[in-house]
């Protein structure tokens, strides 16, 4: 057990000093990092990267070449769906619920077409990357959707001891899926899938049911983020949450995730989310021209996974 | 004349000594085999021969010129040859494309990649060379639609493009059948025959008495003995590879086997299986001799529901049940240690805590969906005791272990889920042959518990000191159902069905 856990630890360390490096750096830099509106800011980006990296975890970790290319543009479809559904005299709470169950549903529809009809995951989740944003442009015709009630609001704006509520949903959702990965029957079941699907399978694990459930949990987290950022604007907006998947995919490899299945980790898949969000606040803070954001971002990304697998290679010899 | 001499190759990897100060010698005209357990450092000291790893220390000598080995190529040039226990081998090109990689043939004088090919040339000659080792099949047919036999014909094609004095041959019987090692074997001589040597490593130690001029036995990482042509002698080189006495078959556990738990009526799925019917019972060992392809595999599979039966009924102690997928079959108390423990046995990348409690998980976690690591532990801990799998800890990841131990742990896993049908697909394949002796005495001792084995082995010997009866199966159709318990079945007689022949008056036993 300890060998275990010690070997899991070391894995998050690297991205973990990276993560506390930037903050410092950044702190040096412009004092301004840590005052308490800009350490909410960053951290309600957390929350909505953080919460659509742990879904990536599950799929990926479900093996097979899984992968979501789908939440950025589920985070448009379901912030639309909801402020419609919210100006169209359905109350809050139902418009919710009823949009988590519509993104539950997308990850089931995800499930059924890579473990029934064999269709690979990069394809139809590349499929509802366009349908969803599509549709969200078909729903509001390009305008954003406003006039939403007070009381929605507070899931994306409202603090709670001066943390915002999206800070306290990610540290719950997380807490939350680092027991099923790590403590459940589904758990072990899902990285048995994931290093060795024929294996597990020979083993009496269910392996369609694993992964489908993994597409499940990426949905309604997509959908969970759509209802924080159109909560946060005010508005269903067509157009957010542009290369969100991506950034998701990324804060997962970051956060020391195989691409090939079987290994991964929550608290991973939240520290990537943290260096990525911080890397976006940090360029604000320094007032770096915008357009050079994503070229930064993109460099970081390349550099830290190729960081890490050279030392994780030099650490097996 | 020696072709090839190495004097005091050491070669160390991390916490292992592989090679130990090692001389070798490899002279004309001879078959010369390596033997000895998994972790003989036989393949290490095949890999530093061929260039594949350099030794920390020690000479290489060709032709009595001292030399060495920079890559594979290298020694390639230098007339030596290799083919692996994996095949390399690119399943999208054709036998041709593959006998010829990296060494095309241009049209023109200089050789670079924008070279035309001579197709018509190469093409001519793999034929050529595919019929020298009586390989007929087109060399345009693609890798993928060949069998393991036949891609090792056009791994043999390959290594012989550059005429080379010496070929070694790593393992290349452990994945073919009788009739397929008959033909390799032959294969071999004919190579010897027209002066090359070669080197032959191989668990089977029937294989390398019969074809060798010479052994050299390894253990440990040193050479431990060498034997001459006439010096052969089973017992000795088994002493020699062990260091100790290994019981080969175990005899005495013997019961009288009792109720019976599972019956199968007319089997049947695509034309693989036919009509297939047996019972086993309590305390028996049902073996499965037959040919690659006679469907053993299969039948198997249907009862274990990987694969979905199209007709035919399944009883379980007198109770028809529905088997429509593993779990079912692991609940009702089946449990496979299956062909390929690599691909279909472990998660190799998972912990042997993992691996032995993944099937009983839902019984053994709390509520059935919480780990209990310390019941997990508990078990794990047993099974690795019980069936002395050799590992510094539970926590140990799979792929570190070794063949046979891993073996284990594939057993371990259904013993864990108290499985009272247990059934081995080819248990001791690629397994050292103390391993070996230890998983048959197993396989007794499970019977004598009362469990009801079912063995599927291509080894005869094995299924005959083993099996209480023995079904012998041919193109998915039972031919004969032996009995074996006064042990007089003999291997010509499975031959005899294997092949075809019905058993006359009932196939049913």
């Amino acid at each position: 057990m300890t060998t275990r856990r010690r070997q899991k630890g070391f894995r998050e360390l690297g991205p973990l000093i990276a993560f506390m490096s930037l903050a410092i750096f950044t702190t040096v830099l412009n004092p301004r990092f840590l005052t308490a509106f800009n350490l909410q800011a960053l951290g309600r980006q957390i929350a909505i990267f953080g919460l659509l990296a742990i879904g990536e975890t599950f799929v990926i970790i479900s093996g097979g070449g899984a992968i979501d290319l789908a939440p950025g543009s589920v985070v448009a479809l379901t912030g639309v769906m909801v402020a419609w559904l919210m100006t169209h005299g359905v109350p809050v709470s139902v418009s919710v619920i009823l949009i988590l169950l519509f993104s539950l549903g997308i990850g089931a529809w995800h499930g059924v077409f890579v473990t029934k009809l064999k269709v690979p995951a990069f394809i139809i989740t590349l499929g509802t990357l366009t349908i969803a944003r599509g549709m969200a442009a078909v729903i509001t015709k390009g305008w954003p959707v406003i006039g939403l009630p007070n009381s929605f609001l507070i899931i994306g704006q409202a603090d709670f001891l001066k943390i915002p509520i999206s800070v306290w949903t990610l540290i719950m959702i997380t807490l939350i899926a680092d027991f099923f990965l790590r403590r459940t029957v589904y758990g072990k079941h899902l990285r048995a899938a994931g290093g060795n699907e024929v294996a597990a399978r020979f083993s009496g694990v269910n392996v369609d049911l694993v992964r489908m459930i993994a597409f499940m949990v990426s949905g309604f987290l997509s959908g969970l983020v759509g209802i924080i950022v159109a909560s946060r604007l005010s508005q269903g907006q067509p157009g957010v949450g542009n290369m969100y998947e991506l950034y998701a995919i990324a804060s997962t490899v970051i956060g020391g995730i195989s691409l090939t299945g079987g290994e991964g980790s929550v608290l991973g898949a939240i520290v990537g989310a943290s260096i990525i969000s911080l890397l976006w606040n940090a360029l604000v803070l320094l007032n770096v021209s915008t357009y050079w954001h994503n070229v930064v971002i993109g460099i970081v990304i390349v550099v830290a996974v190729t960081l890490d697998i050279v030392r994780r290679r030099i650490a097996s010899r | 004349m020696e072709l090839l001499k190495a004097k005091g190759i050491v070669k160390n990897f991390p916490g292992v000594l592989a090679v130990d100060n090692v001389d070798f010698e490899v002279n004309e005209n001879e078959i010369v085999s390596i033997v000895g357990e998994n972790g003989a450092g036989k393949s290490t000291l095949i890999k530093i021969l061929t260039g594949v790893l350099q030794p920390d220390s020690g000479q290489i000598f060709v032709n009595n010129k001292e030399t060495g080995f920079r890559s594979p190529v290298d020694a390639f040039e230098k007339g030596i040859s290799v083919i692996h226990q994996e095949l390399n081998l690119c399943d999208n090109l054709t036998a041709a494309e593959n006998i010829f990689l990296t060494f095309e043939v241009v049209k023109g004088k200089k050789r670079t990649l924008s070279s035309r090919l001579n197709e018509d040339y190469m093409r001519k000659k793999s034929a050529e060379l595919l019929d020298l080792v009586g390989a007929h099949f087109s060399p345009n047919v693609l890798v993928r639609e060949l069998t393991t036999a036949q891609k090792q014909m056009v791994e043999i094609c390959k290594a012989l493009i550059k005429e080379p004095k010496i070929i070694f041959m790593d393992e290349p019987t452990s994945s073919l059948t009788i009739e397929e090692t008959r033909k390799l074997l032959e294969v071999i001589h004919m190579l010897k025959a027209r002066g090359i040597s070669v080197v032959f490593v191989s668990h089977r130690l029937d294989e390398v008495t019969q074809i060798s001029d010479r052994i050299i036995i390894m253990r440990d990482g040193k050479r431990v003995g060498e034997l001459k042509r006439e010096e052969f002698d089973m017992d000795t080189i088994i002493k020699l590879m062990v260091g100790r006495e290994v019981e080969f078959f175990p005899r005495g556990i013997e019961v009288l086997p009792g109720e019976t738990i599972l019956e199968v009526r007319n089997l049947r799925w695509k034309n693989k299986v036919k009509d297939v019917s047996f019972q086993v019972r309590k305390g028996e060992v049902l073996g499965f001799a037959g040919l690659v392809g006679a469907g053993r595999t299969e039948t198997m599979l249907l009862i274990f529901g990987i694969n979905k039966k199209e007709g035919g009924e399944i009883f379980i102690k007198g109770n028809k049940v529905n088997i429509e997928k593993p779990l079912d079959a692991t609940r009702l108390g089946i449990g496979l240690v299956p062909e390929d423990r690599k691909l279909q046995g472990l998660v190799l990348r998972m912990t042997v805590n993992d691996n032995v409690v993944l099937p009983s998980l839902p019984v053994i976690s709390n509520h059935g969906w919480v780990l209990n690591d310390r019941k997990e532990r508990a078990i794990s801990e047993d099974f690795v005791r019980k069936l002395s799998i050799k590992t510094p800890s539970v926590y140990q990841i799979a792929e570190n272990l070794s063949g046979g131990n891993q073996q284990k742990t594939v057993l371990a896993k259904w013993l864990a889920t108290n499985a009272e049908i247990l059934i081995f697909d080819e248990p001791t394949r690629g397994i050292d042959v103390a391993t070996k002796a230890e998983i048959h005495r197993m396989i007794r001792e499970l019977a004598a518990q009362g469990k009801a084995v079912l063995m599927i082995s291509s080894e005869l010997p094995e299924v005959l000191n083993l099996s209480d009866r023995i079904v012998v199966m041919w193109e998915g159709e039972i031919t004969a159902i032996l009995d074996n318990r006064s042990k007089k079945v003999t291997q010509e007689e499975i031959m005899y069905y294997a092949s075809g022949r019905l058993k006359q008056n009932g196939g049913q036993a």
